[in-house]
């Protein structure tokens, strides 16, 4: 009873660190959309919070470039398990047009686990909120650490 | 007081069976009132009991730096003398309470405050330490005018036994004395424009950016039992029980606190947040006004 209490915890309060790894702001713009009154994504309890410590879901953005990696490196550590990766928008799952560069260290999933890929260039709002939800989906069956793969 | 109605005041009521429920409904009322101000649905009422739930069950990060014991004793010290506080209401007529609880009181309301600071400045993290600065100042300009209200309303009754000066106080008195605590309110629950110590999207969560898990959970606790704390303090002294019926003096305690949170949200979601010298300079202009006064009219109208 109390793990199914926890888990409907989990699918109720799920709040949100962004990260900027290199993006060009047009999916950090679509992502703070959400929180406005035209989606206002709290009423599903979703929060968007300033310290990676209180979140539960990473969302990046960017094709992760060599000055973010480190900080990508870090804030993904300083998350408490359990939680779940979002990438945001074509950047983080492929490198977009960025792809090949010398500066970009991406895609996403070679540096962290991503469990959740919302494609777009930027995604619609609607998609993003269908990606945390998937990722809610995750987070709230999770029993241990460790990603997805 | 006795050891067993002692035990029913912390335990039951006004104590944690009353306080964390309506603790986390003052929550909840707050967010979805504040949603509804600004055009939005907004989370369910229950949502600041999920919210706990979910941080108590998660694994918090281990860290070198800061020390763990710290961490864990001081949003517990918070949320012990936040109990404490509620078990010291004078929200029933009747033997309850002591002859200078008030001076206990006061020291239990300051004690989360202070722990506050303290876990800003043991979270070794620079919003950590900025947030706690803040709540220091803060806490301290608030405190002269919400004491000195206190005090008159002290002087007045002739007593520092909270169930008598909550019955005995005229109103000449007690009128000030209340519009200076609840001025003193919305700094003392961080509320807009006063929101200078967890100024979010500024400083992150101030004192509260590097604590995660159970700590978390344990001051998102220490403040829903501070909102019922300081919101019941104001339902005592404004409608102190009659005592006809324990059951009706209950209710309409929870009823005045509820009736609190609306103005407050409002006052919060129309607000921008004011700078550090503006909040000590209003603080020392009108509720210390308003407190003076009571404490002036209180030598005045004292009984002999």
């Amino acid at each position: 009873m109390l793990l199914r209490l926890v888990e409907r915890a989990r699918r109720r309060s799920a709040w949100l660190f962004h990260l900027n790894a290199g993006a060009c702001n047009g999916c950090d713009i679509e992502l703070v959309t959400c929180l406005s009154p035209r989606y206002d994504v709290e009423q599903l309890g979703i929060r968007l919070e300033g310290s990676p410590r209180h979140a539960d879901v990473l969302c990046v953005t960017g094709p992760v470039t060599r000055a973010t990696r480190p900080a990508l490196e870090l804030v993904h550590g300083q998350l408490p398990e359990p939680k779940v990766v979002v990438a945001i928008g074509s950047c983080p799952a492929s490198g977009n047009v960025f792809a090949g560069s010398p500066m970009i260290e991406g895609p996403l999933d070679r540096i962290v686990p991503v469990d959740v890929y919302v494609p777009g260039c930027p995604p619609r709002p609607h998609a993003i909120i269908e990606g945390i939800a998937r990722a809610i989906d995750l987070l709230a069956t999770r029993r241990q650490a460790g990603g997805a793969r | 007081m006795s050891p067993s109605r002692a035990l029913l005041a912390l335990l039951v009521f006004p104590g944690l069976l009353y306080a964390l429920p309506m603790g986390w409904l003052m929550l909840g009322l707050e967010r979805k009132l504040r949603a509804r101000f600004q055009g939005r649905r907004g989370p369910p009422l229950t949502q600041p009991f999920y919210d706990v739930v979910k941080l108590l069950a998660k694994t918090p990060v281990p860290r070198a730096a800061a020390d763990a014991r710290l961490l864990t004793a001081l949003p517990l010290l918070a949320v012990g003398a936040m109990a404490g506080a509620l078990a010291l209401l004078p929200a029933l007529a009747g033997g309850a309470g002591f002859t200078g609880d008030l001076i206990l009181l006061v020291g239990l309301l300051e004690l989360p405050p202070l722990c506050l600071i303290l876990a800003g400045y043991a979270s070794r993290s620079i919003f950590g330490e900025v947030g706690a600065t803040r709540e220091a100042v803060v806490s301290i300009a608030c405190n002269a005018p919400f004491l000195a209200a206190l005090l008159a309303l002290a002087t007045a009754g002739g007593t520092l036994r909270l169930q008598e000066l909550a019955a005995a106080t005229p109103w000449t008195v007690r009128a000030p004395a209340l519009l200076a605590i609840l001025l003193c309110l919305p700094v003392k629950l961080r509320l807009n424009p006063f929101s200078l110590s967890n100024a979010e999207q500024e400083i992150l969560a101030g004192p509260l950016t590097e604590l995660d898990g159970r700590w978390l959970a344990l001051w998102e606790l220490a403040h829903a039992l501070e909102w019922v704390a300081l919101t019941g303090l104001v339902a005592a002294l404004g409608f102190p029980p009659s005592g006809a019926s324990a059951l009706l003096d209950g209710l309409r305690l929870g009823a005045v606190s509820l009736a609190l949170v609306p103005p407050l949200t409002l006052l919060g979601a129309a607000t921008g947040r004011l700078k550090l010298g503006q909040v000590t300079r209003w603080l020392w202009r009108w509720p210390t006004l308003a407190a003076v006064a009571a404490v002036v009219v209180a030598q005045l109208v004292r009984r002999p």
